[in-house]
């Protein structure tokens, strides 16, 4: 699994700027990459790009060296899942109803579920840890369930390659930590992974390397401690941050408050 | 599969229904003597005027239903119907205009019925798209009636303007319901409906996953522009070719696919078939009702699915907006 981005750049029908403009990126199996940036930088945006689902305007995505736009949806729904931002559907799904929408790319169109199907549907569950709620409907779950829910969908698509597009925005302190450390789990198998968060220590922790957006740009990309500065994120963010070293781990941030916090460290 | 038997039971029963009731009420067993046989007493009457009366609501009606079910997954939306939608307006117009001009025959009114819908649904989007919220389900929702009101506008119009044997015709057909329901409406009817009836039902899984969105939906692997596209044409061919036979008859498409969606969940591969055999009992009963209620005098079709369907309809947004 190779996905490769080159000056990928995103123009919207009727926009007058870019809302993606030269974007590169790698990433390959065993890897987690998060991209991170204020709100309105392009994450979503890039997200987009790599998966096919926004043309474009110029510069050039490929998935193991074949161009994006060549995937039929089928084809590329086998290697890549997607879990979006936000999704809602007016009708009252089982969870395993929703998980086995994973499979739709493995079958026929008339075709029933298979037994490796079930088995791929019941594998995606168990890791999510969410087995237990089979038979619920999807309404009668709590934020934290839906999400690994829906990244149970994803999984039983059997993907190389994984993308979050904010899975934690709704979660709580406990459920943000299972969620990164399952992804992290899942990268530890040789699955590729991109995660867009607002959480930048989490992101730090948990990533191999960082994606800072602003402006549809990339304002700073590499290992965390090359992104994780202080001036950096101070510019990036509008907002006076100090950065300061975890306790033999990623350096973290912290916003300050303007004539209130004091920083030991800078 | 249970659920389907009992359903296709309660269709056929409804069907039996739809046959006794009438101007001569008869018995279910004078009726299976004139099925079976065309010297029976009263088989003319069953053979002649209620059984291509009967089959020819019953497919209407299911057609209806599954167009609903089908364009309730694709606007994400349970209020969705043709009639809402503003496609059968589009189709009655279009059909209007046809007999107007004079070329009304049996082919041809579902053909112009059939671009009317198309061009109805095109206008609902491009209105819902003004509003910058293309996917919004109750904008579209918004749309399609503003779309339906110029449409019977229009209608008005098309019909002041008529001479009076077109004038008579035409508005005959407005009025709606089978009364001239023939085994050669049926015969038009089923040309202009298997093809996009197997179509939708071969999308099942599509839906599906249109019910979640377009991101969703594509990430999953499924072309969904082609789907959509698929899903508007079959839809509109269905309710062109309901309105060419039957005229405008709303509501068809809310009721059964609300009822069981509740009963057999959401899977489109157990819901549509089911709800051709309830939409198509639905509108069999219906019509019967029409024809018994108010007799001699025979009411539009129309009159009795609204009256079932906008308490309904009241129902559903309550649940849609809260």
């Amino acid at each position: 699994m190779n996905l490769s981005a080159r000056g990928a750049t995103v123009r919207y029908p009727g926009a007058a700027a870019e809302a993606l403009a030269d974007a590169d990126l790698t990433l390959a199996a065993g890897e987690l990459v998060a991209v991170v940036g204020p709100n309105g930088g392009g994450k979503t945006t890039l997200v987009r790009a790599l998966l096919n689902l926004a043309p474009l305007a110029r510069g050039s995505v490929t998935l193991n060296g074949r161009p994006i736009q060549d995937w039929r949806r089928g084809e590329l729904a086998r290697h890549a899942a997607l879990v979006p931002q936000r999704e809602d559907t007016p009708f009252s799904w089982r969870v395993s109803e929703l998980v086995g929408f994973g499979r739709y790319a493995r079958r026929g169109p008339l075709e029933a579920m298979g037994a490796d199907d079930t088995a791929a549907v019941e594998r995606a569950l168990t890791r999510c840890d969410v087995a237990e709620f089979r038979e619920r409907r999807i309404e009668t779950l709590s934020g934290g369930e839906w999400q690994r829910v829906r990244i149970a969908r994803a999984l039983a698509q059997e993907p190389r390659l994984l993308v979050l597009d904010e899975p934690t925005a709704s979660l709580d302190l406990g459920h943000e930590m299972e969620l990164f450390e399952l992804v992290r789990r899942l990268v530890a198998d040789g699955l590729a992974a991109l995660v867009v968060t607002h959480d930048l220590n989490l992101a730090a922790r948990y990533a191999d390397r960082m994606l800072l957006l602003d402006g549809g740009r990339i304002a700073a990309s590499g290992p965390p401690e090359a992104v994780m500065q202080a001036e950096l994120l101070s510019r990036v963010f509008r907002w006076p941050v100090a950065v300061m070293p975890l306790v033999g781990g990623p350096p973290q941030v912290l916003a300050l408050r303007p004539g209130q916090d004091r920083p030991r460290y800078s | 599969m249970k659920a389907i038997l009992i359903l296709a039971l309660l269709a056929a029963l409804a069907c039996l229904a739809g046959l006794a009731l009438g101007a001569v009420p008869m018995s279910p067993r004078a009726i299976v003597a004139a099925l079976l046989s065309p010297d029976a007493p009263g088989a003319a009457i069953v053979r002649d005027l209620r059984a291509p009366r009967v089959v020819l609501a019953f497919v209407v009606g299911g057609s209806l239903g599954v167009s609903g079910a089908a364009l309730q997954a694709l606007v994400r939306n349970p209020l969705a119907d043709p009639y809402l939608l503003g496609i059968s307006g589009g189709a009655g117009l279009a059909a209007v205009v046809a007999i107007a001009l004079g070329f009304g025959g049996a082919w041809g009114v579902p053909a112009a019925a059939f671009l009317g819908g198309l061009g109805a649904i095109a206008l609902v989007y491009r209105l819902s798209a003004v509003a910058g919220r293309r996917l919004d389900p109750h904008i579209l929702v918004l749309a399609g009636v503003v779309v339906s009101a110029f449409t019977g506008a229009l209608i008005s119009a098309v019909l002041t303007l008529s001479p009076a044997e077109q004038l008579r015709n035409a508005f005959l057909w407005l009025l709606g319901g089978f009364t001239s329901a023939s085994w050669s409406t049926v015969m038009v009817f089923a040309v202009y409906a298997v093809l996009p009836l197997l179509l939708l039902l071969g999308s099942a899984r599509a839906l599906d996953l249109l019910s979640l969105g377009e991101e969703p939906a594509q990430s999953l692997g499924l072309d969904a522009l082609r789907a959509r596209r698929v899903v508007y044409l079959s839809t509109s061919l269905l309710t062109a070719a309901s309105v060419a036979v039957c005229g405008v008859v709303g509501f068809v498409g809310l009721v059964a696919p609300h009822a069981l969606r509740g009963l057999l969940g959401p899977l489109h591969r157990r819901l549509l078939p089911a709800v051709f055999l309830a939409s198509g009992a639905f509108l069999v009963l219906a019509d019967a009702a029409a024809r018994t209620a108010a007799r001699p005098i025979e009411l539009p079709v129309g009159v009795v699915t609204a009256l079932v369907g906008v308490p309904l309809f009241a129902v559903l947004l309550r649940r849609t907006l809260r």
